[in-house]
């Protein structure tokens, strides 16, 4: 059960990272997840007055304050377009509705969960996050750091012509995933996010070029290149077992959902299995 | 701690501690429609509307609704009655313990949605979870409400 001993609105950032050096502190983000935990929490921090809740959208980017819930990100019309639905798909399976308005995209971005939708898709757009004390620095990047006392305020996604597919698979609707795989593509910039190994996302490229030029291919060779492509990205990612699926099952549904990812960004069928 | 809210369209003040969760707090103040079902975040039994938003009160903190509005189903009686009569008379209820929760989120889903489809509606409300049935049900009553209010327009929406 979780227990706090203090409640604190933060009246600013300052007061928050004063208050947060304490390791028994927390930051609370939507607390789906902390509240699962048997944790004594000393103070817990509310970063609510902060105004960091809200979507912003220039040409260039967008900006997404840690505060927002899940639900505001899946139906925002500039994300949706920009994603190609892919926000929608990522986020739709979260439990539900009433859920994911509580939840907020700081909380799951921090938390550097394994089973995280939110972090396999991130990982897949050119998005950085800001944080108090650290600034901006590549989501890449921060996936890996050790987890300190800073402050996660917002996060960014660099807009690019990019092509983002997201897929899942769960044992059952509204479950944690038991595979989580997005695809992009950004000019020949590849990028597959594989998550929930269980262990948390990992972002892998095309070092051996298999994808090179896959738009200009003709359907045999694209189909021949996903297929190549998904059989090495399904040899590269450690995969492990849980009670949600074992290594064998995961390491198969690497190379399914890659395959079908890179299918759909590829155009190499359509949706009665035509080539073309 | 001190603190006050409007629950269901009355301004309320109330004493909690710093980790009251808020179902809790509620049902201390005589909602009882506001259920725990799942102890995990998952069946959505204990739903309330805040600031016209479903959330669900077993995950959020009494002390972060200070200020805000709060809506149980003891505060949506009217409309309660009026779609109940639907889920009753499609036979969707069973042990009706989920009842409150659904009803809440149905009503959330078509302030959000303009004419949801079955798709949408299964959707929706796949966080509301039903152990007596498979929400055929709930889905033809919701379907079938939705049809009664078209052919009163608008009154449901602002």
């Amino acid at each position: 059960m979780l227990k706090i001993k203090s409640y604190v609105k933060a009246e600013s950032l300052q007061q928050a990272y004063e208050l947060n050096q304490k390791k028994t502190a927390v930051i609370l983000g939507g607390m789906v997840w902390l509240k699962m935990g048997n944790r004594r929490v000393s103070t817990a921090i509310d970063l609510s007055g902060l105004d960091l809740c809200g979507i912003q959208e220039d040409p260039e980017e967008f900006v997404i304050g840690c505060m927002t819930p899940l639900h505001d990100l899946e139906v925002h019309p500039g994300l949706l377009h920009y994603t190609g639905g892919a926000i929608k798909e990522c986020l739709r399976h979260i439990v539900g509705v009433q859920f994911r308005n509580c939840a907020t995209v700081g909380g799951s971005i921090w938390g550097r969960y394994g089973f995280s939708d939110v972090l396999t898709l991130f990982l897949a757009m050119d998005t950085w996050v800001e944080l108090y004390k650290g600034g901006r620095i590549p989501l890449s990047e921060f996936v890996s750091m050790e987890k300190d006392r800073d402050i996660l305020l917002r996060l960014i996604i660099r807009k690019k012509k990019t092509k983002i597919c997201y897929l899942s698979q769960r044992n059952t609707k509204t479950d944690f995933p038991v595979l989580t795989c997005c695809a992009s593509k950004a000019g020949e910039n590849v990028r597959t996010v594989i998550g929930a190994r269980p262990g948390k996302a990992m972002v892998l490229q095309d070092p051996e070029g298999i994808l090179k030029g896959l738009c200009a291919m003709d359907p045999e060779k694209k189909k021949d290149a996903i297929h190549r492509y998904s059989v090495w990205t399904a040899q590269n990612v450690p995969v492990g077992s849980n009670m949600r699926g074992s290594e064998e099952y995961r390491t198969h549904l690497v190379q399914v959902l890659t395959r079908r990812a890179w299918t759909d960004i590829g155009g190499t069928v359509n949706e009665n299995g035509f080539l073309a | 701690m001190k603190m006050d809210f409007w629950l269901n369209n009355v301004h309320r003040e109330a004493e909690v501690q710093p980790d009251t969760l808020l179902l809790d707090l509620l049902r201390q103040m005589g909602c009882f429609s506001v259920k725990r079902g799942c102890e995990t975040a998952n069946c959505g039994l204990c739903t309330v509307l805040l600031d016209g938003r479903p959330v669900l009160s077993c995950s959020m903190l009494a002390l972060r609704v200070q200020g805000k509005k709060v809506v149980t189903l003891e505060g949506m009686e009217k409309e309660a009655q009026e779609f109940g009569a639907f889920l009753a008379g499609e036979g969707a209820e069973q042990c009706g313990f989920c009842n409150p929760g659904f009803i809440m989120n149905v009503f959330a889903m078509l302030k959000e949605l303009q004419d949801p489809d079955e798709e949408q509606i299964r959707e929706y409300l796949a966080g509301n979870l039903c152990r007596c049935s498979g929400f055929v049900g709930q889905t033809r009553s919701i379907l079938k409400y939705l049809r009664y209010k078209q052919d009163r327009k608008g009154e449901y929406r602002e």
